[in-house]
């Protein structure tokens, strides 16, 4: 398979209108289920009106794949996304602790962890966003670029980023 | 039991005790959750002594429910209940927000809180721990501000219990601003600064039991349902019709402030003097240039009819809000004459912050501006205040009287109908003639003189919900805007926003059904399920109390204003008949099973196994 064929998930946090269906269509997929804590993608919504929606990037050196202990982490080679085997995860954390955006978390009934697995190169968040017409999640062709890992932020560090831009400079200090 | 977390969370404030409540698979059936089965534990619980309960008072229940669709059909929300300070009868009050699907995972239907607590509390709820905690230091602090503290804290805790977990996400919040801190019965249950139980009061409850915030996190999913396939594509058919709708999905309910008043001429127009104007300041082009997100909204929805507007300069500098919707653009800014989007975006925000009903306010507000405008309250009532129309400062000024209950503040924190009566006996004269409510509530911005808007002559009159534009009575009994229909969207409980087609409506029968595998007709619904809960609804009301009781004769009435012609516009000089009124009237008791008196007939209660309303319902009778 060619570089060309693999997709990252571009995300624009100021359109995202908190709805969660992207939420509700990994957990349907991934679970079976309407379960927002199990969702492969959060939304995180520290302010009202800045909701970010938090998932995998994909960093090119995969810091969580390296620190994985028990080699329970890998690299698909057909999407390049993380793949995690439930059997051999212990839930330690050192992925979490890795990642430098704090992404994965370990799944709220099961001891494994949680990371977006681009659901095989047909994210079903990707879907659900843009047929609403959001677009704040969007499929772009995955690059040979450093810059997908600068996207592994905090949640905290996001909603800094982003209510400086919709609400203005002096709303920094309410995260 | 499909559909259901399967219990209730009862908080007695009063002793601090925490237990677990559950209803029987029979109850859950005729009353379905929200606004249903909250008045069927108001009737079981207070029924006998309703006249005698203080809705501020300790004997007052706080219902927080949520209904076996809540999270699945899209568009999440929360109904709240109990005796209403506003009516004395019950009003589901619903809000929207994830606070409901969070408590749904968390392994909970619904909070009954009894009580009141001796100091400031609020209740965390993270699963199956549940804690009441001091809320010392947030009391008095606006919404903005305590939500923030409360997010702080509850993340604080969640990430402390599960370090190695992962970040846990913040969890959600319901809670009340000063006003209803300070009991003003024109205060709101707010979740995300800006979504509000606003209709009935309910703030002003939370404020008496001492009970500032609930906060909740739940880790697990959605109660299971009797079949997920069909739930499934069922929610896929819902999106599909409501993303044909690309105006209202582009400008929500925030193009009305313009349209309502030119277009259907049926606005409240400076205290509904008027319900007409052409102001063009006013369109949706002027408010869009607020708007920093274009779509908004709560868990689940296909609209997202909300957004979001920021003021990031001059004098409403940070003010931030939703739309405004219509509604808090009809009454916080046409009804007191202000016609410019900053100024309806900054006293929408402002009421948010403090915790006040848009709708409540708005309505009280404009009933000072006309008594203002003919002497009869005075610069020296309103501690300095020039109360002119279109003064924005002026009216922010008075906002915040009302919600510290200073001054004329404390007698206008009542709502319009009380105050009305208050500043007759202060002024020796009968302002009631301006006050635009029914049943002691403020109506919604839609008026009926021009008869080109939804409601009808029978719609407020009728009302188990008095003045609440979203569940009024109509005719036939299930017309789309029919409060028997709206019953079932706040016992469900969703949001109304998605089911404005005939196709949307015709799939919640089947998706009953698919949630928890009872098969609900139409039929049913309309002749029995909906009926029992609106003839308990209505039999609370009658027997109201303690400070107003309402007299169908008199009470079951459209306010003396919408007996005056239209002064202007091209519906000028229409006005309501009061045959009209009286036609429409006889003709919704007889279609719902109610006596010439409005009283629910016995052999109406007794076919749907209401015995006990029926004997309550006795004493009315005689005495009529």
């Amino acid at each position: 398979m060619s570089e060309a064929e693999h997709v990252w998930i571009a995300r624009d946090y100021s359109k995202c209108s908190g709805c969660r269906r992207c939420e509700i269509a990994c957990s349907m997929s991934h679970e079976g289920k309407i379960w927002p804590e199990a969702s492969r993608i959060r939304v995180f919504m520290l302010v009202p009106g800045i909701e970010v929606p938090h998932l995998c990037v994909q960093c090119h050196d995969y810091p969580c794949v390296d620190a994985c202990p028990t080699n329970a982490l890998s690299v698909s080679k057909d999407t390049e996304a993380v793949l995690v085997d439930r059997d051999k995860c212990t839930a330690c954390g050192q992925c979490i602790d890795a990642c430098p955006g704090k992404i994965p978390f370990i799944h709220p009934t099961e001891d494994y962890a949680v990371i977006c697995d681009l659901c095989g190169g047909n994210p079903r968040c990707v879907e659900a966003c843009a047929e609403g017409g959001w677009n704040a999640l969007e499929i772009v062709k995955k690059e040979d670029t450093h810059t997908f890992r600068l996207y592994a932020k905090t949640p905290e560090e996001i909603t800094r980023q982003v209510i400086v831009k919709l609400y203005g400079e002096e709303w920094k200090e309410e995260v | 039991m499909r559909g259901y977390a399967g219990k209730f969370l009862e908080v007695n404030l009063s002793t601090g005790n925490i237990k677990e409540t559950k209803f029987s698979e029979e109850i859950l059936r005729q009353y379905i959750g929200g606004r249903g089965l909250a008045v069927k534990i108001l009737w079981d619980r207070l029924g006998k002594r309703w006249e005698q309960i203080d809705p501020l008072g300790p004997e007052n229940l706080l219902l927080l429910l949520t209904g076996p669709l809540t999270g699945y059909v899209p568009g999440a929300r929360l109904c709240v209940s109990g005796k209403s300070p506003q009516s004395n009868g019950i009003v589901g009050s619903t809000v929207g927000g994830e606070f409901s699907v969070e408590l749904r995972c968390a392994g909970y239907d619904g909070v009954i809180f009894t009580g009141k607590a001796e100091k400031p509390v609020y209740l965390f709820i993270n699963d199956s721990d549940v804690e009441l905690k001091d809320a010392s230091h947030i009391w008095g602090k606006d919404g903005k501000e305590t939500l923030k503290i409360l997010v702080t804290e509850g993340l604080k805790e969640l990430r402390k219990q599960a370090p190695r977990r992962g970040l846990r996400r913040e969890p959600q919040a319901v809670y009340i601003g000063p006003a209803g801190e300070n009991k003003s019965r024109l205060a709101v249950v707010t979740s995300k600064w800006v979504h509000a139980a606003g209709y009935g009061g309910y703030g002003a409850v939370m404020g008496s039991k001492n009970l500032k915030a609930v906060l909740v996190k739940g880790s697990g999913p959605l109660p299971d349902v009797a079949d997920m396939e069909s739930v499934s594509a069922l929610i896929d058919k819902i999106l599909e019709i409501n993303f044909r709708s690309t105006a209202f999905r582009r400008w929500g309910t925030g193009f009305l402030g313009y349209d309502v008043g030119s277009r259907l001429s049926s606005e409240p127009v400076r205290n509904w003097q008027e319900e007409w104007h052409d102001e063009k300041s006013y369109g949706a082009d002027e408010f869009e240039k607020y708007w920093v997100k274009r779509y908004w909204g709560d868990f689940g929805c296909p609209t997202t009819c909300l957004k979001v507007a920021v003021i990031k300069s001059g004098a409403f500098k940070g003010a931030v809000t939703d739309n405004p919707d219509y509604e808090n653009q009809a009454y916080l800014g046409a009804n007191l004459g202000i016609f410019n989007a900053e100024g309806n975006i900054f006293l929408t925000s402002l009421i948010d912050d403090l915790g006040l009903c848009g709708i409540q306010t708005g309505n009280v507000l404009g009933f000072a501006g006309e008594l203002y405008e003919k002497g009869i309250l005075t610069k020296n009532d309103l501690d300095g205040i020039e109360l002119n129309w279109g003064d924005v400062k002026a009216f922010s000024a008075l906002v915040r009287m009302i919600a510290e209950r200073r001054g004329i503040g404390d007698v206008l924190a009542e709502g319009t109908y009380r105050a009305a009566l208050k500043i007759g006996e202060m002024k020796n004269v009968n302002v009631l003639s301006y006050a635009v409510t029914a049943k002691g509530i403020g109506i919604g911005a839609h008026g009926i003189r021009s008869e080109e808007d939804y409601p009808g002559p029978e719609s407020y009159a009728c009302s188990v919900q008095g003045g609440d534009h979203t569940s009024v009575a109509r005719l036939p009994l299930d017309h789309g805007n029919s409060e028997l229909r709206i019953m079932l969207y706040d016992s469900g409980v969703f949001c109304w926003f998605n089911f404005f087609e005939k196709e949307a409506e015709d799939l919640l029968w089947p998706f009953i059904e698919a949630v928890t595998g009872w098969k609900i007709t139409e039929d049913e619904w309309f002749n029995t399920t909906a009926r029992r809960i609106l003839h308990i609804q209505r039999a609370l009301l009658l027997l109201g109390g303690p400070d107003l009781k309402w007299t169908p004769k008199k009470d079951d009435d459209v306010p003396a204003r919408w007996y005056e012609p239209l002064r202007k516009g091209p519906y000028k000089g229409k006005t309501v008949a009061r045959r009209k009124i009286e036609e429409a009237r006889k003709g919704y008791y007889e279609a719902v099973g109610w006596d010439k008196n409005g009283i629910p007939k016995p052999e109406e209660l007794k076919r749907l196994g209401l015995d006990d309303v029926n004997k309550r319902m006795e004493e009315l009778r005689t005495q009529t």
